[in-house]
């Protein structure tokens, strides 16, 4: 019975650190729809979304509801049932991976040590991993039980897309597990705060994983897999209403959380810049330390979101056999290179720079 | 060939060099230039609220006039149906009665008068053929209608307020139109 007692305190704050971070993904997605469309109006010489409420603030809020009350389409000749689940998939695996992320250091409570992290796998990143290859499946079957063309061939080309560079992204991110020598994010953050960020430590890995993080999250150029002037809609051309709205509404969940991940393997996470994080602490408290690590590690967030919007509206989309290019004999070759380097430059290290 | 501006650029067929196949240092130089857009002003007007000022030539809707002490000035001559070269207008003419001296200007006047705004083609010799000076083409204009029928502009819709009963909405039906002081040669 020992095993089945529920410490209900850690019940209710990880519960309630599962609502506010799930909210705050959906909200921040939400706004990245408004961003997305604002940033690419500024970049284009326009003005953008200006009508809904002051600025345009209120736009997201209208485009939610305009999905909600389109009508609702099922295909006759579609799966029934893999229709309705393609986009169920891609929702749930684009906000699973915000579970592992550290969003802060701790905050103290009523007398308790809160962890500002859903949980602390020791695998943390394969964790992510996972997650991120489920992510396929979404799309996957949503363009298999569309029963379409289109769909199925720009299932087919996300599906070999993502495989292709989850290899790079994988093998990068070895030559950067080899230099921490951990797998848990909160460990590799714990490692960066106060000292050298890793991207300095792997500024090749982190080039590459940033290009296949493009590739993982469809976004441009890597979005062939939508690409509406070849496959109308690719694999979500048969999706209306809020079953789409969950397809579009993912990519942008996606967006935000590798966003996230990235900040935390490379950019320090929470870590305050130009800060002793440890020394702040001891001033002005944990609770508001953990506010301003908050902030800081949102701001880090919102810089790689607006990378990914300004990227893709700078950069055309790739054809296929350049992307299968790119990826295969230029961004594998370069990663188990960076991982070949990494790993005599430890052995050397580790030996006091002798042969 | 003569190219017809100096802007045009020759597509270079040169081998890609190595930086160039790296793709990315173009692509940063690409971003760059993206990101100094962001700083270059809008050219959208942002419509409804603002407009973009009209030429004083302006040709949009046409409005029927009247003169100083709010009477109409059409005489329903017809010289203006058969200036159009689209046949968007048609009239009725009637004689005025007495009585009626503070309504018309001169004896005979429009008792009906069209224009069909879906065949105008916002031509202005209806304004040019006009011995009156009854109708000019005013600064409103993109009508909108839900049927077909409400294009068809009757004269509530084209007569301009009295100018002694609401001088605002003359003045502005007026706009910022430039009449020919001299005349276009046709008042006579």
């Amino acid at each position: 019975m020992h095993i089945l007692t529920i410490d209900w305190a850690v019940f209710g704050e990880k519960t309630t650190l599962i609502v506010l971070v799930v909210l705050v993904s959906l909200l921040v997605a939400m706004y990245s729809t408004y961003f997305e469309r604002k940033i690419a109006a500024i970049i284009q010489d326009r003005r953008g979304p200006n009508r809904a409420g002051p600025f345009g603030i209120l736009q997201p809020v209208a485009d939610g509801v305009k999905l909600f009350f389109k009508e609702e389409i099922i295909p006759t000749f579609s799966s029934r049932f893999l229709f309705i689940l393609g986009p169920a998939i891609a929702m749930l695996t684009a906000i699973m991976t915000g579970a592992v992320i550290p969003w802060g250091n701790k905050v103290h409570l009523f007398g308790r040590d809160i962890s500002l992290q859903i949980t602390d796998v020791n695998i943390g990143i394969l964790y992510v991993f996972g997650i991120v290859s489920l992510g396929v499946y979404g799309i996957m079957i949503g363009g298999w039980a569309s029963n379409n063309k289109y769909s199925l061939l720009g299932a087919m080309r996300a599906a070999s897309q993502i495989i292709s560079y989850e290899l790079a992204m994988g093998i990068s991110l070895i030559a950067l597990l080899m230099v921490t020598g951990t797998l848990s994010l909160q460990t590799m953050v714990g490692q960066q705060t106060d000292h050298l960020w890793n991207i300095f430590k792997q500024p090749l890995g982190f080039l590459i994983f940033l290009v296949c993080a493009f590739a993982e999250t469809n976004r441009t150029p890597f979005d062939l897999s939508e690409a509406e002037n070849e496959l109308i809609g690719g694999y979500h051309s048969e999706y209306s209403s809020m079953k789409l709205g969950f397809y579009l509404f993912a990519e942008y969940v996606n967006m935000f959380l590798s966003s996230a991940v990235m900040v935390s393997l490379f950019f320090g996470g929470y870590d305050i810049p130009f800060v002793n994080d440890a020394a702040w602490t001891l001033k002005i408290g944990v609770n508001w330390m953990a506010v301003l690590e908050g902030i800081v590690f949102f701001a880090k967030i919102l810089c790689f979101i607006f990378l990914f919007m300004w990227v893709r509206w700078t950069i055309p989309r790739f054809r296929y056999d350049q992307l299968m290019n790119l990826g295969w004999k230029m961004l594998l070759p370069l990663a188990l290179g960076n991982m070949l380097v990494t790993g005599v430059l430890i052995l050397l290290h580790q030996h006091h720079w002798h042969f | 060939m003569q190219p017809l501006t100096d802007r045009a650029k020759p597509v270079g067929r040169t081998k890609m060099n190595f930086l160039e196949r790296i793709y990315f240092p173009e692509i940063l130089k690409g971003m760059l230039i993206t990101f100094r857009h962001i700083f270059r002003k809008k050219v959208t007007v942002n419509y409804p609220e603002k407009t973009r000022p009209f030429s004083p030539v302006f040709r949009g809707l046409q409005i029927l006039n009247r003169d100083e002490e709010g009477r109409e000035k059409c005489t329903a001559c017809g010289l203006c149906a058969v200036a159009c070269p689209a046949e968007a207008i048609t009239m009725e003419a009637a004689e005025r009665q007495p009585g009626e001296e503070h309504l018309y200007r001169e004896e005979k006047y429009a008792a009906k008068y069209e224009i069909n705004m879906l065949r105008c083609i916002f031509c202005g010799y209806c304004e040019e053929a006009c011995p009156k000076d009854a109708i000019y083409l005013s600064e409103t204009f993109a009508p909108a209608n839900y049927g077909r029928k409400g294009f068809i502009y009757g004269k509530p819709d084209l007569l301009i307020p009295n100018p002694k009963e609401d001088p605002e909405g003359y003045a502005r039906a007026l706009g910022n139109r430039k009449f020919h002081p001299e005349g276009h040669g046709n008042e006579k």
